[in-house]
């Protein structure tokens, strides 16, 4: 990890046929900067970052607890960290690292106000439930 | 970080991401959510962004959570068997399942449309090179960043208090 | 060493509100009870700077910050919208503060620091400052949406935006990060120029337009877009009035700042593929909007449904593009402005303390007993229908024409179609003032100046740019044409519209909503 270079490169034995050549391309022009090991490519990264975006979607959709909607919306933030990342190390620029400073001290601002407003609600209604609060009707 | 590494981690990452939308305790959900934002800062430890992965931990893990927890014990929340919608469970689905191929269609091709991956500058990552970038190309967002903490803790003020 | 490129003329109007802000916020603790009245003339001053020193940059075209941040006459007419709503709001709130027992130091602080969150947004050329704009923005208005803290209606509006308004933050950065992701850049003016390189045929990639659609989600969320407007009637309705009418109104003007630069700036070679998605935006918002509003009980539920309806024809202008559709956006949104920020500051007018007074039946017989509060609602009222010569019908009479010009009949046909369904429940006010009996007593204007004096303006406002609508309009174009200056791309050749090509309607609604 000390040096920092060629981390992440192509090369997984496991392609399909189709996404091999395209592959190979990408493989040649990386192939100074590989490392030891077989590494993961880039975009299986931001396939999990899509996965876990999703479920967070869901659920903020499928719960009613609006503590859990809310843990929900920072899963799918921190769904969209692992993309930057992965991003910012595909590009070679930190761009993408300093988007989630960022990304997290929104995240930290949202979270006080968010939980505050909450707070709020559960003082005067004794709920969280969304469905009770008469909240969310699409 | 290896294939093997990575297939355990996204395991166990989906696994975690599960348990927080489905644990009917949100103190699970929780502390699922911590585990999920420590195994992510692994993966940041692997992309070359070790500030940022050691932020995630300390901001994110830390502070972030224990605020979750500490509002989720306040609010001394009981379990509900209630807890899902269930009317609208197959629009939701279907709404997902939409997203989500989406999703996974353009990155599954996308690999070959941006895969040619750039060599990493000399101190990617590090403190020194990420504060060098923050503190100049960045200020401004930095400052804005300021106002937005000052917002917070404004409202976060006059909201909570008695 | 390397020093950071600081411009402070680009920021200095957020600077002001900022200072002006923190100066309310400090200020308020060592005031007496009865001094808080100062706080609202403090703030009124501070937006009056920072509009002054807005006007006083006029004609500069700059990019600040390395990039992220452009002085350009674009970001400056926001400023100017921007502080007409914040200094409306502050108006309207003098006394709805007190009468209310608000908290006036953070009410006031947290309404600057929303307005500096709108400049950020509609000055941006960055993603990233955009969306911290965005949430700047957003978490003071969560806050003042609800700062009635004993109020059940705020309290669950407040929670209502704030989840609804988290969960779109995240679909917008989701699509920050796929523009990152395709183009290695989020400054506007660099994603554009790797657009028209890289995609030159205007066809885009699937992650790019993945992007895009998920950027318009998060947008259209902030200008309360069908079908991303489920919060904005609830929200409209719990949140205080002076509240909702600044949320109508700023929130909506910078979001569209935003909205427009980053489309037609960045994504403007991709016009073709991006302007059938808003088409038919355009269309459900504004079908959605005033079929909705039709129904409504309550005054603040219709105006909100009624400002979706205007986001709709909003859209329409954005759909048309070029510089005549970006001229008549920027137009419309002061004629819709002035004319929202009125009727919003009639209702504060006519509630009262622990009486909010926002039922339809509560209006009954307002025109006898108020003939001049009762006179200028009228007047919001037939502006907003689109009625000569007020400004709601320029503004309707340039958006639909540059459609029209642009190619897209349809589109122009459905927004007259629309407006004339929206007569029904603006004319609808009108008969309730003046055909019921009511015997509601309003307190009388008199002991509120600060609301009268923003009522009278927002009248004067409404007649006088509708009447000389050629100054305005000028300004509107020249500001817009600054925003395309640096991107040649910005306003591709109109498309024309698919249905209009085979159908002989010639005959163009080009003249008036008319009803």
């Amino acid at each position: 990890m000390a040096d920092g270079k060629g981390r992440m490169a192509y090369g997984s034995d496991d392609t399909p046929e189709s996404e091999r050549s395209e592959r190979a391309i990408s493989h040649q022009a990386n192939d100074e900067s590989l490392g030891n090991g077989i590494m993961v490519p880039i975009h299986y990264h931001l396939m999990l970052s899509a996965v876990l975006f999703t479920i967070g979607a869901l659920g903020v959709l499928l719960r009613r607890n609006t503590i859990v909607i809310f843990m929900s919306v920072e899963l799918m933030l921190n769904a969209v960290n692992l993309s930057f990342v992965a991003l910012a190390r595909q590009w070679g620029s930190m761009d993408g690292q300093l988007i989630v400073f960022f990304v997290m001290a929104v995240a930290a601002a949202e979270a006080a106000v968010g939980l505050a407003i909450i707070l709020m609600v559960f003082r005067n209604r004794e709920t969280v439930n969304a469905d009770e609060l008469n909240l969310m009707r699409w | 970080m290896d294939a093997i590494t990575f297939t355990v981690l996204s395991v166990l990452m989906v696994a975690s991401a599960i348990r927080v939308v489905l644990n009917r305790s949100p103190v699970y959900s929780a502390l699922s959510l911590v585990m999920l934002m420590s195994l992510l800062a692994v993966y940041f430890l692997y992309l070359d962004a070790h500030m940022v992965g050691v932020l995630q931990i300390i901001v994110y893990a830390g502070a972030v959570m224990v605020l979750f927890l500490f509002v989720i014990m306040l609010l001394n929340l009981q379990d509900s068997i209630q807890d899902y919608r269930q009317e609208k469970l197959w629009t939701m689905g279907i709404l997902c399942a939409t997203l989500f191929g989406e999703l996974w269609f353009f990155f599954g091709r996308a690999g070959g449309e941006s895969s040619a991956q750039h060599a990493v500058p000399e101190g990617f990552g590090t403190v020194i090179s990420l504060s060098q970038k923050l503190f100049t190309d960045y200020l401004l967002p930095f400052e804005i960043t300021s106002l937005l903490l000052l917002v917070a803790v404004v409202g976060a003020v006059v909201l909570a208090k008695r | 060493m390397i020093l950071p490129e600081v411009n402070w003329a680009a920021v200095m109007p957020s600077v002001i509100l900022t200072v002006v802000g923190i100066t309310v916020l400090c200020w308020e603790l060592w005031m007496k009870e009865q001094d808080r009245k100062y706080l609202a003339w403090l703030s009124l001053a501070g937006v009056a700077g920072a509009a002054l020193f807005s006007y006083t940059l006029w004609g500069r075209n700059e990019s600040a910050f390395n990039g992220m941040l452009a002085l350009d006459a674009y970001a400056l007419f926001f400023n100017l919208i921007i502080c007409l709503a914040t200094g409306m709001t502050v108006l309207m709130s003098r006394h709805y503060v007190e009468n209310n027992e608000l908290p006036a130091g953070e009410y006031y602080a947290l309404l600057l620091f929303a307005a500096v969150g709108m400049m950020l947004m509609a000055a941006a050329t960055d993603l990233i400052v955009i969306f911290l704009g965005l949430e700047t923005m957003s978490m003071a208005v969560y806050v003042l949406t609800g700062i009635r803290r004993q109020n059940v209606k705020a309290n669950e509006a407040a929670l209502k935006y704030f989840l609804l308004g988290a969960f779109a933050s995240g679909f917008f950065l989701y699509g920050v990060a796929l523009v990152y992701g395709v183009t290695g850049s989020v400054k506007l003016g660099e994603v554009a120029t790797y657009i028209s390189t890289h995609f030159s045929d205007g066809a885009g990639s699937p992650m790019l337009l993945a992007g895009m659609v998920l950027l318009i989600v998060g947008f259209g969320f902030k200008v309360a877009a069908a079908p991303f407007h489920a919060w904005a009637p609830d929200v409209y309705e719990g949140a205080p009035t002076t509240i909702t009418a600044f949320m109508a109104v700023g929130v909506k003007a910078a979001a569209f700042a935003s909205f427009v630069r980053v489309f037609l700036l960045s994504f403007g070679a991709l016009h073709g593929q991006w302007e059938a998605i808003l088409w038919a935006l355009a269309v459900l918002t504004m079908i959605v909007g005033n079929l909705t509003a039709l129904v409504q009980d309550n005054i603040k539920r219709m105006l909100a449904y009624s400002s979706i309806a205007h986001a709709g024809y909003l859209l329409v202008a954005m759909v048309a593009g070029g510089e005549l559709g970006g001229a008549a956006l920027m137009y419309y949104l002061v004629a819709y402005g002035l004319m929202n920020l009125g009727a919003f500051a009639i209702v504060v007018a006519v509630g009262k303390k622990g009486e909010p007074n926002e039922e339809f039946n509560d209006y009954a017989g307002l025109g006898f007993r108020y003939p001049g509060l009762a006179m200028m609602m009228t007047i919001f009222m037939l502006s907003l229908t689109g009625i000569p010569p007020l400004v709601g019908f320029t503004g309707k009479f340039y958006v639909f024409s540059a459609a029209v010009k642009a190619g897209y009949i349809w589109l122009a046909v459905i927004g007259v179609l629309n407006s004339v369904v929206s007569a029904y429940y603006y004319i609808r006010v009108v008969v309730t003032m003046y055909m019921q009996e009511g015997e509601k007593q309003v307190e009388p204007l008199s002991t509120r100046p600060a609301l009268a004096t923003a009522i009278v303006a927002a009248t004067v406002g409404t007649i006088m740019v509708g009447v000389l609508p050629a100054k305005p309009m000028a300004l509107a174009r020249h500001s817009f044409a600054s925003l395309q200056k640096p991107a040649q791309t910005a306003s591709s050749t109109p498309k024309k519209d698919q249905a209009a090509t085979s159908t002989p309607t010639a005959t163009a609604p080009s003249k008036t909503p008319h009803h």
